[in-house]
């Protein structure tokens, strides 16, 4: 046993059927942490959670908890709470009763529950609504009391079932932050499941990205952004102009890939690739630079290239530009200087030249 | 007041139709004069032809005598036999009742947790027995419980002695409970189809074990479908007398079966002590079944 994991999964599997929902998974996840999975929807985040807080049993493998094997211990007996996605509060209980239903549940005296289910009201910013039914609640607010329901019994570890789904776009991004405040808060480590990499990116210490039962990457969002270790990473996370192409010279931190077209790519090294291999160039559109006149200082990679479309989003313009004669490129610009003068803007049509430091593109594999 | 919208003061309304659209009182009436003309003429006035005979005296050919009398009801009450149809009948309809909930509620469970395929069919297997008429399935279970019958018939090949098993208690209970159990099946098993199976996982995930889940979240939230069903099964059995009268012989007397004597079998006729004995057989049903609701909605606040 390791010290300082609060959850660690071993070489976990989960067969539904004939169909491995997670597969060979090992993550630790370290005490006091905002760690995330995030995925696409069946990627095994949500099995890999229930199987967690006892809902669903492993099919090989183990789950620690503070070191203490947990996989077949049954949900009542774990010191882990969840927040479901439809928060599944009680309707027949009032919110006071829901909120007390675990203390209850663990014989705690009666009147240590009516201060605790004070305070964790309270905490969620919902002090006097003890005596209300959950319906009489909106979605935001039925959402904190699921969370002070799981809260108030201090657990070990808080489960996050996609929680802000439901919310609309406002209401998601101030619980984003009251959520990571009230985590550092209570400092109890939360594990949140979201198919919304923004969200991740937002409230995570660590995210595992998943995708078909596997875990793909376990960082800090920088890193998971910044340096993803395979194509689907740096596809799922934020957005990115791939490149395809065969690796024609491998140096010191710098790949060269030839395209189809013959285009020639330089980008850093990120896996280990082969000459010959076929790979791809990965450059984020805020990543690369237009230009009317080629940059001076000799930047390895610069085409000239013509614009096909530009959008205008107010902060940014995004600029797509026909690269080569097979693809078309991603740039966003950001819209630093404020001007309606059309000139400052670029034009369908125009020419320029597309460039991007060495150290902006990354060689991935498939 | 859609129609007035419609057409704003492009006709005059007169006549009948135009009494109905201005006067919402004429409105009113007129939607409710069927249903309370059905109430009144089939329900109202027989109850008050009953309270009625309720207190006049019973003549010697079966005829009624316009005298008052209170003797109908004192007889009720002092009469072992009338006593005892009473008690029996009330508490073979408590059993009825709490036996059918004990199988019909985990069936329903059972049900709803099938796939879509397998529940629809099992639905449908706990509906086919009234495509068969009631009277004809009690036949069947003369059939099955008789002492020369198929049970009887099995006892006896596998070198047991032979049971009497018609014409007890337990046959009519074994009856009611067979042709009571899908009024409380159905129900249940539309409450427990609107149940949100997440809240048994999120008390568990809460630290309630599996009795304590069903007794705090499960049980109250389909209590109206266990009121339903309850309901549905309790009256129609404290009532019965064909099952009683079949599976009971003679033997298993129930208020159905004394007041089918007193009304047209014994001779002479009794319509007087017959409807005090329905009004009161009423009576202590309305009271139980307020009882029951005012107990459940409780527990539902």
């Amino acid at each position: 046993m390791k010290d300082g994991y609060a959850i660690e999964m071993r070489d976990v599997v989960k067969r539904f059927g004939d169909v491995n929902a997670v597969d060979h998974v090992s993550m630790e996840i370290r005490d006091g942490e905002f760690f995330s999975m995030l995925g696409p929807s069946g990627c095994g985040k949500t099995t890999s959670l229930r199987m967690i807080a006892g809902f669903e049993y492993p099919t090989a493998g183990e789950i620690y908890l503070n070191g203490t094997p947990i996989g077949s211990t049954p949900p009542f007996q774990r010191n882990v709470n969840t927040v479901f996605q439809s928060y599944a509060l009680f309707p027949h209980m009032s919110v006071a009763e829901n909120v007390a239903f675990g203390l209850e549940m663990k014989k705690v005296p009666k009147s240590e529950i009516a201060k605790r289910v004070d305070e964790a009201l309270d905490m969620v910013r919902l002090a006097g609504y003890g005596e209300r039914r959950p319906r009489q609640l909106s979605g935001g607010q039925q959402q904190r009391v699921a969370l002070a329901r799981a809260l108030v019994n201090r657990p070990d570890v808080l489960l996050l079932d996609e929680p802000l789904g439901a919310l609309d776009l406002k209401l998601r991004k101030e619980m984003q932050i009251e959520l990571k405040r009230l985590q550092e808060r209570v400092g109890i480590t939360f594990i949140f499941v979201t198919h919304d990499q923004e969200e991740a990116l937002t409230m995570s210490d660590r995210i595992a990205v998943m995708s078909e039962g596997k875990v793909l990457q376990i960082g800090s969002p920088t890193e998971i952004y910044e340096r993803p270790n395979c194509r689907f990473v740096a596809d799922f996370i934020g957005e990115s102009n791939f490149i395809k192409g065969r690796v024609t010279a491998v140096g010191a931190g710098d790949v060269s890939i030839t395209t189809g077209d013959g285009l020639t790519v330089h980008g850093q090294l990120v896996q280990p690739v082969r000459i010959g291999e076929e790979a791809y160039v990965s450059v984020r559109p805020e990543k690369a630079r237009l230009s009317l006149q080629p940059p001076g200082d000799g930047a390895a990679n610069i085409f000239p290239v013509s614009v096909d479309r530009v959008a205008y989003i107010g902060s940014d313009t995004r600029i797509m530009v026909q690269l080569g004669s097979e693809r078309l490129f991603n740039v966003w610009e950001q819209n630093v200087r404020s001007t309606v003068d059309r000139d400052a803007y670029w034009q369908r049509g125009e020419q320029g030249y597309l460039w991007w430091p060495i150290e902006n593109a990354l060689v991935l594999s498939e | 007041m859609a129609v007035e919208t419609l057409s704003p003061g492009a006709r005059r309304d007169s006549g009948l139709l135009g009494l109905l659209r201005r006067s919402p009182a004429v409105r009113l009436w007129s939607l409710l004069f069927p249903g309370l003309f059905w109430l009144t003429v089939f329900f109202a006035l027989p109850l008050v032809v009953i309270l009625l005979y309720s207190f006049l005296t019973p003549g010697p050919t079966g005829d009624v005598i316009y005298r008052f009398t209170l003797d109908n009801y004192i007889t009720l009450f002092t009469k072992d036999l009338y006593v005892n149809a009473y008690l029996r009948s009330l508490w073979i309809g408590v059993v009825t009742t709490v036996v059918c909930l004990l199988i019909g509620y985990p069936l329903a469970l059972y049900i709803v947790q099938r796939s879509p395929r397998w529940r629809n069919l099992m639905l449908f297997l706990v509906l086919i027995p009234f495509w068969t008429n009631f009277l004809v399935r009690t036949y069947a279970w003369m059939i099955i419980l008789s002492n020369t019958g198929v049970l009887n018939s099995l006892f006896q090949a596998v070198g047991l002695p032979r049971q009497t098993m018609l014409n007890t208690t337990g046959a009519v209970l074994v009856g009611l409970i067979y042709g009571e159990l899908p009024f409380m099946v159905l129900p249940i098993y539309a409450s427990l189809d609107r149940f949100d199976f997440t809240l048994l996982e999120a008390a568990s995930d809460l630290g309630a074990d599996r009795t304590r889940a069903f007794l705090r979240i499960m049980l109250p939230l389909t209590m109206p479908g266990v009121a339903a069903g309850s309901v549905l099964v309790f009256i129609p059995t404290v009532g019965q007398f064909v099952v009683s009268d079949l599976l009971g012989g003679a033997k298993v007397d129930m208020l159905g079966n004394l007041l089918q004597r007193l009304f047209t079998r014994s001779n002479p006729p009794n319509w007087p002590l017959g409807s005090a004995m329905a009004l009161i057989f009423m009576l202590v049903l309305t009271v139980a079944i307020i009882f029951y609701f005012r107990t459940t909605t409780e527990d539902d606040r």
